[in-house]
């Protein structure tokens, strides 16, 4: 048997707007820069590529299923700047054949600097997720796939969850394959699903470059490799970023005619097959256990954090945000948490990332900053002006307390 | 390859990058084994004690040839005309200078009153404006290539070009015209119509045109109307000088920070905006010194500026430094910002990387082009600078990554490189001929 299973992380953050030393407002993001690329990346990605998957799934009587994990502060941006888009979503959740997953709302990488604001953002997603769409997260992914031993642990701790989803890099799985459910060493109930990054690649990277020797790709291709699956492996994990389909790849490049063929030619061998994450848990048991002591994730060739903490910048500023986390508590203000909560997500380290940067590559695709340097000055100057609020803040309120 | 290549200046003769540049690409064209022939108007002051030594001056046709001798240049001499002409000046400066000359030459030179008199006033050594100097050069540089045997003529911007043509049209040989810089970079939109003439007459008569950017190119095309099939993009590169060991900082305290400018003070490198953005990066901190190294026309009127803004006692002015006091202050130096309205390319931004110095250039440069681990901003944008300049002084992790990346970067930057590329732009003439 050979099952698909697709994830696709749907995410924008919150940009910051220009802030130099001299600004005091406390307005830290760009609500027009914000505002223009939801609604482009919606009318390129989000909008055609839901209404097409709904088509799908109706199409195919409920054969085809996907999963989704959506980020709190783009479903944020969402309701303020194009609420439709919740409305295609929510529909696909009313077929029973998407699967929306748990991850930090601020997509943040909290995991790595403060346990209770990792587990409180999880939380606030899961909350959200069953507000809007009605169902209860049962599989959980950390932000851009970081993963180690220990989230493994902490997320069974949470005793929420069934699996978790992570890159199958060559370096922990050695020579064996990413095609089957694993569990993580010390985890009773946990599973692990691991990304075939090859094919998952193949589409989300490879899919327009003319250089490739498999270019073009089509729909029949791609399922005769899934195919070859067969025998050797139960699952194939396609995970990649939602914005593949008419962003990354755009439109002209075919690949929403890829999409809408792939169903019916994977379908057409009688062994295949696909499944959402937790369906996936279920139908398959653990094959092995997967060490994991150092942390992966599914950035860049490394496959490691070097993306948002390659450089002192980013460390440094890193620090600097979690410091903040007591004195941010202790103020009890809502819009103080808001904001110091935005400027976690995880973006706003990538965009100070130097590696690379002399090339020009993705990197700068998705960098709303001429350089690192920039990116870092400008986030240290709001950081800034965010700990004089809280210090404020504070002040007042002991002030009255003592009063 | 032999190389009749026509300069202005050449260390330690220096007042701009533009010797720097002559030397580090005559450097690597020796290296590289190409013959250079390097002619450039010697000035008569040299007041100042060089390493250079002089050998057996004999007289040429020309005037004087002297040989220089330097080790690392084993394969380029030195012809010099003795000459007024130095770089960076204008008519009216070199009036005033000529007089200078004169005069002092009357008192110092006593004995041989007679015999100076003669020199300076005679139309073999010296004319009376700079014009017709430039041309007297080029009658020079004509009699010198008369003797001399090679294949391309080398022109290092505009005072040389009218003794490129001339000496081309003389010998047959192609031209090559470099602009280092042009009149609107100089003189913004206040250009010297002579000077543009000359500029533009030998970027027209050159064979290949070589700019130090594609700001440069660009100006070139539009402003001089040469068919950009003609001009060549080669970016300068920097020496690297391996040590950067710390010499004791004298004079500033430890804790303040310093802030450096290092160029001309003139209109085209930006000083006013450094002072602005200097007076608004006061008004945030208050250990902070602005060091403006080097001289310039509107010294005098930034010293005044200064005082007027109410930062006089931050802003520090050293004059021209050279040699090792170039060395020390870059030592010193939390930030090196290149504020320049309009800057052809920049050789003081690689220098300062050199020195693991941060650096904080205007987008209007030509070295913006080639460098990333660096910051940039608008000369305009005073507000932007001064927001910059405070991260670096402020955010020790931002010097950090710009001071290792920037420092890998400029390695990247060789004059080898550019020599090669001069190479082939002479060897891509030399079948058309």
């Amino acid at each position: 048997m050979s099952s698909v299973c697709f994830y696709f992380q749907v995410h924008q953050p919150f940009r910051l707007r220009h802030y130099t030393v001299f600004d005091k407002a406390p307005h830290y993001f760009d609500e027009f820069k914000n505002a223009s690329i939801c609604r482009k990346v919606a009318n390129k990605c989000y909008l055609p590529t839901n209404r097409l998957l709904l088509k799908l799934i109706r199409k195919f009587g409920g054969q085809f299923r996907v999963s989704f994990s959506v980020t709190g502060v783009l479903l944020e941006q969402f309701h303020k700047y194009c609420p439709e888009v919740i409305s295609t979503f929510d529909a696909l959740a009313q077929t029973g054949c998407v699967e929306f997953l748990a991850e930090t709302y601020y997509h943040s990488l909290s995991y790595l600097y403060s346990r209770t604001e990792f587990a409180d953002q999880i939380l606030k997603h899961i909350e959200m997720i069953e507000q809007l769409f009605g169902q209860t997260p049962r599989v959980f992914r950390n932000t851009e796939l970081i993963y180690n031993n220990d989230l493994a642990r902490t997320i069974e701790s949470m005793d929420r969850f069934d699996g978790i989803l992570a890159e199958g890099a060559d370096h922990i799985l050695g020579d064996r394959s990413p095609n089957f459910v694993y569990s993580p060493p010390d985890c009773e109930k946990t599973r692990l699903l691991l990304k075939n990054y090859r094919l998952s690649d193949d589409i989300a990277f490879r899919f327009s470059n003319r250089h490739w020797k498999e270019f073009p790709l089509m729909a029949d291709k791609f399922a005769r490799w899934i195919n070859h699956v067969n025998g050797n492996g139960q699952v194939v994990n396609l995970f990649m970023d939602y914005e593949t389909f008419g962003e990354h790849q755009w439109e002209d490049t075919g690949i929403f005619d890829f999409l809408s063929h792939l169903p019916y030619e994977v379908l057409k061998h009688p062994d295949n097959n696909f499944l959402t994450p937790s369906e996936v848990i279920e139908r398959y048991p653990p094959v092995g256990v997967v060490d994991v002591p150092h942390i992966v994730s599914w950035a860049d060739t490394e496959r490691d954090l070097s993306a948002w903490l390659g450089n002192a910048m980013q460390s440094n500023a890193l620090h600097e945000v979690y410091r903040l986390e007591g004195l941010v508590k202790q103020s009890q203000d809502e819009q103080l948490m808001a904001d110091w909560r935005r400027l976690q997500t995880s973006d706003h380290f990538y965009y100070m990332c130097t590696k690379y940067f002399a090339d020009g590559d993705v990197h700068k695709y998705f960098n709303p900053y001429d350089s690192p340097y920039d990116s870092y000055i400008n986030y240290m100057n709001v950081l800034n002006n965010l700990r004089k609020r809280c210090m404020a803040s504070v002040a007042e309120s002991t002030a009255k307390s003592t009063a | 390859m032999k190389v009749f290549m026509l300069g202005w200046e050449f260390p330690p003769f220096i007042s701009g990058g533009l010797g720097t540049a002559c030397y580090g690409l005559t450097k690597a064209m020796s290296a590289m084994g190409m013959d250079v022939l390097f002619v450039l108007p010697r000035p008569v002051d040299t007041s100042h004690a060089t390493h250079v030594r002089m050998l057996t001056p004999k007289p040429t046709a020309g005037g004087r040839e002297l040989e220089y001798a330097y080790d690392e240049l084993q394969r380029v001499r030195f012809l010099a005309i003795e000459s007024m002409l130095s770089p960076y000046t204008d008519p009216q400066q070199y009036q005033q200078r000529m007089e200078e000359v004169i005069r002092t030459k009357r008192t110092i030179a006593q004995p041989s009153a007679a015999e100076v008199q003669q020199r300076a006033f005679g139309t073999e050594h010296y004319s009376g404006d700079m014009f017709a100097e430039v041309h007297r050069y080029a009658n020079a540089a004509v009699k010198l290539a008369m003797e001399e045997d090679f294949d391309v003529v080398h022109a290092h911007d505009w005072m040389t070009y009218p003794a490129g043509i001339a000496v081309a049209a003389v010998t047959g040989r192609p031209l090559v015209v470099h602009v280092h810089s042009t009149e609107f970079d100089r003189s913004g939109e206040h250009v010297n119509q002579m000077i543009y003439d000359i500029e533009r007459r030998g970027m027209h008569a050159a064979a290949k045109v070589i700019a130090v950017s594609h700001l440069t190119r660009n100006i070139i095309l539009s402003r001089y109307g040469v068919m950009g099939d003609k001009v060549e993009v080669i970016y300068n590169g920097v020496e690297r000088n391996g040590d950067s060991r710390l010499m004791p900082r004298s004079g500033i305290s430890s804790d303040e920070k310093i802030v450096l400018f290092l160029g001309r003070i003139t209109m085209q490198k930006g000083p006013e905006y450094f002072l602005m953005a200097a007076k608004k990066v006061l008004e945030e901190m208050d250990n902070v010194k602005f060091v403006m190294a080097g001289s310039g026309d509107m010294m005098h009127r930034t010293i005044e500026m200064a005082a007027e803004m109410g930062i006089g006692h931050k802003v520090l002015f050293t004059g021209f430094l050279r040699g090792e006091d170039v060395e020390r202050v870059y030592q010193m130096a939390d930030l090196y910002v290149m504020p320049s309205v309009s800057e052809p390319f920049g050789i003081a931004p690689l220098e300062a990387l050199n020195y693991d110095v941060p650096v904080l250039i205007s987008k209007q440069s030509g070295v913006a082009e080639v460098l990333t681990h660096v910051l940039k901003v608008d000369f305009w944008d005073i507000n932007e600078m001064a927001n910059k300049i405070i991260a670096v002084l402020k955010y020790p992790p931002l010097q950090l990554t710009l001071r290792e990346h920037g420092n890998f970067e400029v390695r990247r930057l060789r004059w080898q490189d550019a020599a090669e590329k001069c190479a082939r732009v002479y060897s891509d003439i030399m079948v058309h001929v």
